[in-house]
């Protein structure tokens, strides 16, 4: 059984075909690429996945269970998290707050539970201590400890993006959507980020699809990628498959007069 | 000073020593208020708190949600009829009583959440005006509720009199120690609520509801949980208003008191729960006391009467306190759109970093 796998996928937006019948299946544990030129339609397979957008037709299975039809907040629930291109995170909350959303799923305290919190002892304040610990683990990873409390609106850009990857992350999700994560960042900021990306699949076992423009870090990174264009699928195959494939130059840096 | 050592500093109720203190202090002094103050202010302060439980539960919608509502005069409505009905029709005790039309407020706090699922701004606002204005008009046309007659509230009693445990309370001192204490209850619930998980997710809907879907936060059931907290709020409320005045008709919960509502959440501050204990204090002894006395300050109350008289309509001087808290309404939100929480913020920045 494939861990993850799209079939067949389309949508098309009025009579414009931005996602063609695609498909590709990812290993478990394994970083999974695709890329593209602007407008190729890798958004709006993320957008999918994770049941903003409900395709025309075709299937996303993951664990065996067909994602499409499900809300958005179910699609969590089976454990896959996302982050945006666009960031969209809670920006009057702080640090904090923002990764402690990312718990909700794995938090129980209701409206009566939170209402009585009384002492340390009490159920839903054992449940903030402990899940708070757990962020803490995030904070420290992605280096985020000069930042916990601040609002997230009056970040820096690099800095938003590494609070929405931790907020992503403490949903302790098995597929990870990365939606160009190095968008915005410089250089340091992107080794970084190629390191942490690396540590993520290692330590905490997901499967990460990634969207990126920075190819020296998707051939680096990748062990398989997929390259589309217009909504349809060029090639998919190892990086020096896809690098040396005669439509992939040619999307990327046009024909030879 | 800010120094944390454990997480539990975090989510504790008292976030420091110095909160503790004047939090303790802010308790003890209304706790001996009535030993010092006329009987009046013990009516106007009754009438606060009332306020204030139903300001801090619609900031909860409006200001951490981001949901608005103008019809908050109805969930008080349903919490006033509700305990007043259920006590002397069907002899329910009164803290049974008050909890049950909480609940039957925070249901019709659902329905209301529905179309709220689809409606955003200004569209939500006329469907949840609409909502308060039929409450008003469904109750003042049916027999059972009093119709436009009114109802009278049965005696307050605390006890369960069928089984000979009476504890009536009567006078508006007594009502000032049962109101304060429930008051607390609800604001400490409220500052809870929005601390631990739930407050948290209505928070995220308020900035990316898209977010908030993919993190796993259900927007069908938050939503509408917002509503149904909210009203349940004005419900608990309502129930200590109506004991508060004795005798009420449907055209006590009138549209205006709903938009009154709404100022106070806004001129206290969206968001914050002091904020709502503020804003509900100022605009309520505004609106009761000082707006009412004011033709009896020289000139500018005489010129004000005049004005009034010769331009307006005969209410008298209504009049100025809808014009005065719409100024000051308009006035906060040009300069200080986090309201009297914003205020207080910058002067304890102030205060903190004098002199520089």
């Amino acid at each position: 059984m494939d861990h993850f796998k799209v079939e067949n996928l389309s949508i098309s937006f009025g009579g414009l075909k931005a996602v063609n019948d695609i498909s590709f299946s990812v290993e478990k544990n394994t970083i999974f690429s695709i890329i593209g030129p602007n407008g190729s339609g890798k958004t709006t397979i993320f957008n999918m996945i994770s049941g903003i957008y409900q395709p025309n037709h075709g299937s996303i299975v993951f664990n065996g269970e067909n994602l499409v039809g499900l809300t958005p907040d179910r699609i969590a629930r089976r454990g896959v998290a996302r982050t945006f291109q666009n960031i969209e995170l809670f920006g009057n909350a702080s640090v904090m707050d923002n990764l402690m959303l990312g718990r909700h799923l794995h938090m129980k305290t209701g409206i009566f539970k939170g209402a009585f919190m009384w002492g340390r002892g009490s159920s839903a304040a054992r449940e903030e201590i402990a899940n708070r610990e757990l962020v803490e683990g995030i904070i420290d990873f992605l280096d985020l400890q000069s930042v916990r409390n601040t609002f997230v609106g009056s970040l820096p850009y690099g800095k938003r993006k590494l609070v929405e990857l931790g907020r992503a992350l403490a949903l302790e999700p098995q597929v990870l959507l990365l939606d160009e994560p190095s968008a915005g960042m410089n250089t340091e900021e992107k080794e970084d980020l190629n390191i942490w990306i690396k540590d993520i699949q290692a330590d905490y076992k997901v499967t990460i699809l990634l969207i990126e423009h920075d190819m020296k870090m998707i051939m680096g990174i990748s062990d398989r990628i997929l390259a589309v264009n217009q909504g349809q699928k060029i090639v998919e195959g190892t990086a020096a498959v896809v690098q040396s494939h005669p439509e992939v130059i040619k999307a990327y840096l046009g024909e030879e007069s | 000073m800010d120094m944390k050592r454990e997480y539990y500093e975090d989510v504790q109720l008292f976030k420091s020593g110095v909160v503790l203190f004047w939090s303790a202090a802010l308790l003890l002094g209304l706790f001996t208020f009535p030993l010092y103050a006329p009987n009046y202010y013990i009516y106007l302060l009754n009438v606060i708190m009332v306020h204030v439980i139903l300001a801090v539960g619609l900031n909860i919608l409006v200001g951490s949600t981001g949901q608005i509502s103008l019809g908050h005069a109805g969930f008080f409505a349903i919490g006033a009829y509700g305990t007043a009905m259920l006590m002397s029709t069907f002899h329910i005790p009164f803290v049974a009583a008050i909890i049950i039309a909480a609940f039957v407020a925070a249901f019709f706090g659902f329905i209301l959440g529905l179309p709220a699922l689809r409606l955003e701004g200004p569209y939500l606002a006329i469907a949840s005006l609409g909502f308060g204005l039929t409450i008003m008009h469904i109750i003042g046309a049916m027999k059972i509720f009093g119709g436009r007659m009114g109802l009278k509230t049965p005696v307050l009693d605390l006890g369960i009199p069928q089984l000979g445990l009476s504890l009536p309370v009567t006078n508006d001192l007594q009502k000032y120690y049962l109101i304060l204490i429930i008051a607390v209850i609800m604001v400490v619930g409220a500052v809870n609520i929005l601390k631990t998980r739930v407050g948290r997710s209505f928070v995220a809907i308020r900035d990316s509801d898209i977010a908030a879907e993919v993190i796993g936060v259900n927007l069908t059931i938050y939503k509408t949980l917002a509503f149904a907290v909210s009203a349940f709020y004005a419900g608990i409320a309502g129930g200590l208003f109506g004991f508060i005045l004795g005798f009420f008709d449907p055209f006590t919960f009138n549209m205006i008191l709903s938009i009154m509502f709404l100022v106070m959440v806004v001129v206290g501050g969206l968001g914050t729960v002091s904020g709502s204990i503020m804003g509900a204090t100022l605009i309520t002894y505004l609106q009761y006391d000082l707006f009412k006395n004011i033709a009896e300050v020289p000139y500018f109350g005489k010129f004000m009467l005049y004005i009034s008289d010769k331009w307006f309509t005969t209410v008298g001087l209504e009049n100025f306190s809808s014009m005065a808290i719409g100024l000051i309404m308009i006035g906060i939100i040009i300069f200080e759109p986090l309201g009297m929480f914003g205020i207080w913020i910058r002067f304890k920045k102030y205060w903190m970093t004098w002199p520089f």
